[in-house]
C-alpha cells in the first residue's frame, strides 16, 4: 500500500505467517462441546477507556496543560529510564504494525537503527505528509492531540538512539502546522525537549518542516530527498535509510499515528495493545470514513472490526441502505476496490483484507453507492497517480498516463473489449518495475476495477451510444443533514458556521 | 534538422491537445495539470525583476537555516521558497528563486528544480482568493464537480483561470487530506469543508465583500455546522470524560538504564 512505510517483501512474509496461523485455527474454533456454536470473538465496540486519542473530536484543549490532564507526558522520564532496548521490545510485544500503509512491524523497524555510533548522529523522521486519497487521520492527531505526537517523538527517537526528529508535514496543512509548531514550543518551555529532555539526561530536539505539495513525498526516501531540499524523487534501496538516510545519517521514517500511539502503549504495556484485534493485526486504529455514508467521520476502533459494523455503528450506515452499496476502497486509494459481496463480512485488518485481494493501507474507507460510475471513479484515481508520479522511472511516468487515457475512453465506452486485457497488462508492467511503490499503487486500483467491475466496463462498451454521463453526476454530499447543534454549541467555541449567516 | 522539426510539432500537439494527445513519449512537464517547466517572461517577472527579503523575513531566514545541519543548507530550500512566495503575495517570480539560491549558496538551477516540482509553488500570479478545489475520488464521489460547476457559474472561470478583476483563481488539485469532510476547497491557507452549492455561493459572496468566514475551532471550517470530523450526526464514541494521568499505568518501572549513558555512548 503505498509505500508510506515501505518494506514490501517483509509485509508479504508476515501475511504468509498470518495465513499459516489462521489455517491452524488459532482463534475461531472451540475445542469444547461440539454442539456449541464456534466461539468467534466479535471485534469492534472499543470501550472509551481503551481509546488512545481521547481528544479526537476536540472537546478538550490541545495545549500542554490539558494534554497532561489527559495523561500525556506522565512518567515519560521513568519510561526513558527503562532503556532503548526495553522500549523496542515493548513495541514488539504490542504487535503494532506501521500505520502509514505498509504495515511493517514497528518494533522491528525501530530495532534496525544502529546501536553504536560511527560518528554520525541518528535521526527520526516523522512522515506527516498525509496525502493518500481518503486519508485524514494524522491531521486530527496533529491539530487536536499534538502532544501525543511530540511525546512519541521523544520516546521513539530515544528508543532509536536518535539525536533529533524532523516532522515533515504536508504544506497544505498550514493551520495544523501552526498548532504542532506551538505544541513543540510548549514542550521546550516545559523542559520536555531540548537538553536534558524531561530531566532524563538525554538531549533531544524536534524540528518541524513543511512540505510543498507532492504526494510522492510520503514515500520514505522521497521524503528524505525532499527534506534535504531537492525534488521528491525516491532513492534506490539499499542503502536503506537505517544506514544512510537524511543528511547521510541513519534515519527511520515513521507515520504520525505509529509514533503518537507509542507513549500510551509504553505506559499501559505492550500486552494491553496486543489484546485488541486478531493475531498479527493488533491494536486500535483510527479509521477515516468518507463518501456515501450518512455520517462520514474519523473514529478510533479496534482492529479487525467488520467493515459493516464500522459503517453502521459509527457512520449511520450506507446512504440509502446497505443494498445501495456498490463498492468500498478500504484503505486509501492505493488498494484495490471491494464490491458488496466482499464488504458484507470482511474484517478491517491487514490479513483479512489481503486475503480478499485488497489491503488495509491507511484504513481510509471510501464508500461508493450505486450512483457512482466506477469507471469514472477509478479514472480519477488514475489521473491522481499520473499527476503525482515523480517522473523518475519510465514504467510509472508513461504507464500512469496510458492508464488514464485508456480509462477516459472506457468511461465513455469508446474502447474495444480487447483493450481490457491490454489495460491489465499495462498495470502488470508498471507494478514492481519502479524504484518506489507509487507504480504499484497506481496499478492496483485499476486491477481492482478489472477484477470486480469488468462487467461494468464491458457493458459500457456494448452500450456506448446510450451512455449519458449526466446520470452519474454527483451532487454535493457530506452526509445527511446536520443534526448535532447542541453538541457543536457546547464544543465549537461559537465558531461553527450557520448557513446563510455569511455577510 | 528534420527530427528537430518533428519534435517541435509533437510538442505543439501535446500542449494544444492536452488530454486527447496520444504522444507515447509524453513527459511530465508537457502534460495537462502541470504548468510549463520553464520560465516565461511576464510583467513583473522578467530576468531584470528585483526581489529582496524584508528585514523581518531575513530574521526568519536565519531561524529556518538554523534548523538544518550547516553542511546541508539546501534543506532550507522549500521553507525559504515558501517564505518568499508569501512575501510576494502568493506567487514566485524568477527573481525570488534566484534570491533563495543566493541565500542558500547553491546554483539557481537547484532551486528552479524544486520550485517546478512542487505544486504549492506558483510561478504565475494568482488571484487574491486562490481557490484550490479537491477533485480526487473521495471528494469526487461527494460532488466536487457540483462545487466546481457552482464556482464556474458564479465567477465565470474554469479550471486554472483567474477572474478579470484578479480576485479569484480556480484550480482543481489532488487530495488535500480532508476526505471525511468532503467536498472541500482550500482558500489560500484555509480549508472550507462539507460544501454545498449554496454554501459555496455564500463563501464566494463573503470573499467578494472582503470578509471570508473565520476558521473554526480546529483551523478549518466545515460549512454544514460541524466542528471538525465528528460527522453531521455527531460523535459515536468518547462519551465518557477522558481518564486522567496514570490510568492503567504499569507498575513495574524500576530504573534500569540511565539515559545519560545512552547519550554518552552515542557521543551526543
Amino acid at each position: 500500500m503505498v509505500v508510506r512505510g515501505s518494506m514490501r517483501s517483509a509485509g508479504k512474509l508476515l501475511s504468509r505467517a498470518a495465513a499459516r496461523s489462521r489455517a491452524v485455527g488459532s482463534r475461531t474454533l472451540s475445542t469444547a462441546a461440539p454442539e456449541a456454536p464456534p466461539l468467534t470473538r466479535v471485534y469492534g465496540g472499543l470501550k472509551d477507556q481503551d481509546r488512545i486519542f481521547t481528544n479526537l473530536y476536540g472537546e478538550q484543549d490541545w495545549r500542554i496543560k490539558a494534554a497532561e490532564k489527559r495523561g500525556d507526558w506522565y512518567m515519560t522520564k521513568e519510561i526513558m529510564w527503562q532503556g532503548p532496548d526495553w522500549i523496542v521490545n515493548e513495541m514488539k510485544a504490542s504487535g503494532l504494525r506501521g500505520r502509514g500503509g505498509a504495515g511493517f512491524p514497528s518494533g522491528l523497524k525501530w530495532s534496525f537503527m544502529p546501536k553504536n555510533t560511527d560518528g554520525r548522529p541518528s535521526f527520526l523522521v516523522v512522515n506527516a505528509d498525509e496525502s493518500e486519497p481518503g486519508t485524514c487521520k494524522d491531521r486530527e492527531i496533529m491539530r487536536k492531540d499534538p502532544h501525543k505526537l511530540v511525546e512519541g517523538c521523544l520516546l521513539a527517537g530515544y528508543a532509536m538512539r536518535a539525536r533529533a526528529a524532523y516532522i515533515y508535514i504536508r504544506g497544505e496543512y498550514f493551520n495544523e502546522a501552526v498548532v504542532l509548531d506551538e505544541a513543540i514550543h510548549e514542550a521546550y518551555l516545559a523542559g520536555k525537549l531540548g537538553a536534558n529532555a524531561c530531566g532524563s539526561g538525554y538531549d533531544f530536539d524536534i524540528y518541524l518542516h513543511r512540505g510543498a505539495g507532492a504526494y510522492i513525498c510520503g514515500e520514505e526516501t522521497a521524503l528524505i530527498e525532499s527534506l534535504e531540499g531537492r525534488q521528491g524523487k525516491p532513492r534506490m534501496k539499499p542503502p536503506f535509510p537505517a544506514n544512510v538516510g537524511v543528511f547521510g545519517c541513519p534515519t527511520t521514517v515513521t507515520n504520525v499515528e505509529t509514533i503518537a500511539v507509542a507513549p500510551t502503549i509504553l505506559r499501559r504495556g505492550g500486552a494491553w495493545f496486543a489484546g485488541f484485534g486478531r493475531k498479527n493485526n493488533a491494536g486500535t486504529k483510527l479509521f477515516a470514513i468518507s463518501g456515501h455514508v450518512n455520517s462520514p467521520k474519523v473514529v478510533e476502533e479496534e482492529m479487525s472490526i467488520p467493515l459493516k459494523d464500522l459503517l453502521e455503528r459509527h457512520c449511520g450506515g450506507v446512504r440509502g441502505g446497505w443494498d445501495q452499496l456498490q463498492a468500498v476502497i478500504p484503505g486509501g486509494s492505493s488498494v484495490p476496490v471491494l464490491d458488496i459481496n466482499d464488504c458484507k463480512d470482511v474484517l478491517m485488518d491487514f490479513d483479512d483484507l489481503k486475503s480478499r485481494g485488497s489491503g488495509l493501507g491507511t484504513a481510509a474507507v471510501t464508500v461508493m453507492d450505486k450512483s457512482v460510475d466506477m469507471i469514472a471513479a477509478i479514472r480519477r484515481l488514475a489521473h491522481f497517480y499520473k499527476h503525482e508520479s515523480c517522473g523518475q522511472c519510465t514504467p510509472c511516468r508513461e504507464g500512469t498516463n496510458w492508464l488514464e487515457q485508456l480509462l477516459v475512453r472506457m468511461e465513455s465506452g469508446e474502447a474495444d473489449k480487447r483493450e481490457i486485457p491490454m489495460l491489465e497488462e499495462i498495470t502488470r508492467q508498471i507494478e514492481g518495475h519502479t524504484i518506489c511503490a507509487l507504480g504499484d499503487a497506481a496499478a492496483w486500483p485499476v486491477q481492482g476495477l478489472i477484477r470486480r467491475f469488468q462487467h461494468v466496463v464491458e457493458d459500457r462498451i456494448d452500450n456506448a451510444d446510450t451512455f449519458d454521463p449526466a446520470q452519474y453526476f454527483q451532487h454535493a454530499w457530506s452526509g445527511q443533514p446536520f443534526t448535532n447543534a447542541d453538541w457543536t454549541k457546547a464544543h465549537g467555541d461559537g465558531k461553527t458556521y450557520l448557513a446563510g449567516t455569511a455577510k | 534538422m528534420l527530427s528537430q522539426a518533428a519534435r517541435v510539432a509533437r510538442q505543439h500537439v501535446r500542449t494544444v491537445g492536452g488530454q486527447a494527445a496520444r504522444g507515447i513519449h509524453a513527459s511530465r512537464s508537457s502534460l495537462g495539470g502541470h504548468v510549463l517547466g520553464k520560465h516565461k517572461d511576464a510583467p513583473g517577472n522578467t530576468t531584470d525583476t528585483h526581489f529582496e527579503f524584508s528585514d523581518e523575513n531575513f530574521e526568519l531566514v536565519e531561524k529556518i537555516l538554523a534548523k538544518y545541519p550547516a553542511n546541508y543548507r539546501q534543506a532550507a530550500a522549500i521553507p525559504l521558497l515558501d517564505l518568499a512566495q508569501r512575501q510576494n503575495g502568493g506567487w514566485l517570480p524568477l527573481a525570488a528563486m534566484n534570491k533563495v539560491a543566493a541565500v542558500i549558496g547553491v546554483q539557481p538551477m537547484r532551486i528552479y528544480e524544486v520550485a517546478t516540482f512542487y505544486t504549492m509553488f506558483n510561478r504565475e500570479k494568482r488571484g487574491q482568493y486562490f481557490i484550490q478545489l479537491c477533485g480526487t475520488t473521495p471528494c469526487m464521489v461527494c460532488g466536487s464537480n457540483d462545487i466546481k460547476k457552482t464556482i464556474t457559474e458564479e465567477l465565470g472561470i474554469k479550471d486554472g483561470e483567474t477572474t478579470a478583476d484578479g480576485l479569484f483563481t480556480l484550480l482543481e488539485v489532488e487530495c488535500l487530506g480532508s476526505c471525511a469532510n468532503a467536498p472541500m476547497i482550500q482558500l489560500n491557507d484555509d480549508y472550507y469543508e462539507c460544501l454545498t452549492p449554496q454554501t459555496m455561493k455564500e463563501l464566494i459572496a463573503a470573499c467578494k465583500a472582503g470578509n471570508p468566514p473565520a476558521m473554526g475551532k480546529w483551523g478549518s471550517l466545515p460549512m454544514n455546522g460541524q466542528v471538525s470530523c465528528e460527522g453531521p450526526h455527531g460523535k459515536t464514541s468518547l462519551t465518557e470524560p477522558p481518564p486522567g494521568p496514570g490510568f492503567m499505568m504499569r507498575k513495574d518501572l524500576e530504573p534500569k538504564v540511565d539515559p545519560a549513558s545512552v547519550k554518552a555512548h552515542m557521543s551526543y
